[in-house]
């Protein structure tokens, strides 16, 4: 069965490329736009060869990081202290709200103006980006806490700090576990768009724009494959991460057995 | 209504503290919410009555912004929608797409901009293309995960009743998938919005709101800028509430049927 999904999701993609391909190649699709799919496919392998566009990729995943890095130690902290003040949250929940649809691309020439520092700027923007998510999951994970585990412990007399290190944190974690990961993903589109849209020395973005400006469709689209890929791979690494931390969680909660 | 009034009392005391602290600050990065206000007004709300006070420049950049996101975002809803039950409904296909919809979802969107850029030339057909493309996802992804957990024993029934393949789509796994639906519905909305600032920035778009805040940003008009942030902070927020209220709507057969359990 697995063998055969496996085979089928194969020939979905071979049928794909294939059609792109009889595309250019009958003339129905114009390859000084549009290039074939095999030469797409050949500058995706050239890529992963080539020195220059690999500095592109470390220079996105450092930025990437970083701005993660920054929104997750903000933002676990300060959901942990809105989550156990009540009054506190009710107060800066319309500043939350107001602030959260911003589109954090909107605050670049703003940012941009603020810091000289290309890194800096960038890992604001994505920082700003990525925090919410990762906010809104440490809030939901502390109000889920069990009220009869919080209770327990209270009445066997331990303080609050004993509460939430031993009960609120634990529950809370695989939410704020859910939510670094659905941050991940908004800080790659988001690093990605500020480099298209800031420039600087090196990233996905900026090797995009560059081939963009010599009209090279093919190394845009092999450079869009790319960060797919490391979409991709990422993003399974947190999923596994989740799993293995947080297995006693997902059992509960009847998604693996 | 009173408890709603308890909840927006921080507001003003935030807008105080905001006026107080720029004023302090004497930063010109950092205008006072009042001179934003007041730039804002100048700039798009000082129009006649009879035009809802919308000046020309409101007109000129609001209007076919919002319509590329609007228009944008319906066709994604309509193509997530369509194609969504029917992966969700057929194992086969699923088993064939799954690879091409992971990968393409994994794609940041604003990646592809450039490439629109140069494969559609005109500005319309660019802008539409990114945000289609970025905003399908979600509800594609939705409409598969809700036209696929469709309760069993609902299907059989239908299925026994003699209902045709049309009716049962119609009665019961739309029914069924609908607020799996109107959760990624939501989200491609706000999506929608940050394509659209990332695609009007990008290229040379020659109106829209995007392209209002990199021209505020050449001008170095500090004010008018934060007035770009607060207007799309609002224009979020307005779209959000009123999906929730429609969502609201639409679905209260779903809540009811939830709280009877």
């Amino acid at each position: 069965m697995m063998i055969r999904t496996a085979i089928r999701g194969a020939a979905g993609v071979a049928a794909l490329l294939l059609v792109a391909e009889a595309a250019g190649r009958t003339g129905l699709a114009d390859t000084r736009i549009l290039p074939l799919a095999s030469t797409v496919l050949a500058r995706v392998a050239e890529l992963a060869g080539d020195p220059e566009f690999l500095q592109d990729i470390v220079a996105t995943l450092t930025v990437w990081a970083s701005g993660l890095l920054v929104a997750v130690a903000l933002a676990i902290p300060s959901g942990v202290v809105l989550g156990s003040l009540p009054r506190a949250e009710t107060a800066l929940r319309p500043l939350i709200e107001i602030l959260r649809p911003i589109p954090s691309v909107a605050l670049i020439p703003l940012v941009a103006l603020l810091f000289a520092a290309d890194g800096q700027v960038k890992t604001t923007i994505i920082a700003y980006a990525a925090c919410w998510p990762v906010l809104i999951n440490t809030l939901y994970g502390m109000h889920d806490v069990d009220p009869l585990a919080r209770e327990t412990l209270r009445s066997f007399g331990f303080g609050r700090r004993a509460v939430l290190l031993r009960v609120s944190l634990p529950s809370a974690a695989p939410f704020v576990m859910t939510g670094v990961r659905l941050a991940a993903a908004v800080a790659l589109i988001v690093a990605i768009s500020t480099e298209l849209l800031s420039g600087g020395v090196g990233g996905i973005g900026v090797f995009i724009m560059k081939a963009g400006s010599g009209y090279r469709v093919d190394l845009m689209l092999a450079a869009a494959v790319w960060a797919g890929i490391l979409g991709m791979v990422v993003n399974a690494l947190l999923v596994r991460a989740e799993r293995s931390l947080f297995r006693w969680h997902l059992a509960r909660a009847g998604v693996v057995a | 209504m009173s408890n709603l009034a308890v909840r927006l009392l921080p507001v003003p005391l935030f807008l105080a503290a905001w006026e107080a602290g720029c004023r302090m600050a004497e930063s010109t990065y950092f205008p006072p919410p009042s001179l934003i206000a007041a730039r804002a007004r100048e700039l798009w709300f000082s129009g006649p009555a009879t035009r809802l006070f919308l000046t020309d420049a409101a007109i000129e950049n609001f209007v076919p912004s919002l319509g590329r996101m609007f228009g944008g975002w319906l066709l994604a809803c309509f193509a997530g929608i369509v194609a969504g039950v029917a992966i969700g409904r057929s194992a086969t296909l699923s088993a064939y797409l799954d690879p091409l919809i992971q990968f393409g979802r994994a794609i940041p969107p604003p990646a592809l901009v450039p490439v629109f850029i140069v494969v559609f030339r005109d500005d319309l057909r660019m802008l539409l293309a990114t945000i289609v493309i970025g905003v399908v996802w979600p509800v594609l992804l939705n409409a598969v995960d809700g036209a696929r957990y469709v309760d069993r024993v609902q299907v059989d029934t239908a299925r026994v009743f003699g209902l045709t393949r049309t009716q049962r789509l119609v009665r019961l796994v739309l029914p069924a998938a609908a607020p799996k639906i109107f959760a990624g519905l939501r989200l491609s909305l706000s999506l929608a919005l940050v394509l659209l600032v990332v695609a009007e920035m990008t290229n040379g778009t020659i109106n829209g709101i995007g392209y209002e805040l990199v021209y505020m940003q050449q001008s170095f008009d500090m004010p008018g800028m934060w007035g770009i942030v607060a207007l799309l902070a609002v224009l979020g927020l307005v779209l959000n509430l009123s999906f929730l209220l429609l969502e609201r709507r639409t679905l209260s057969w779903h809540r009811l049927a939830r709280r009877a359990v």
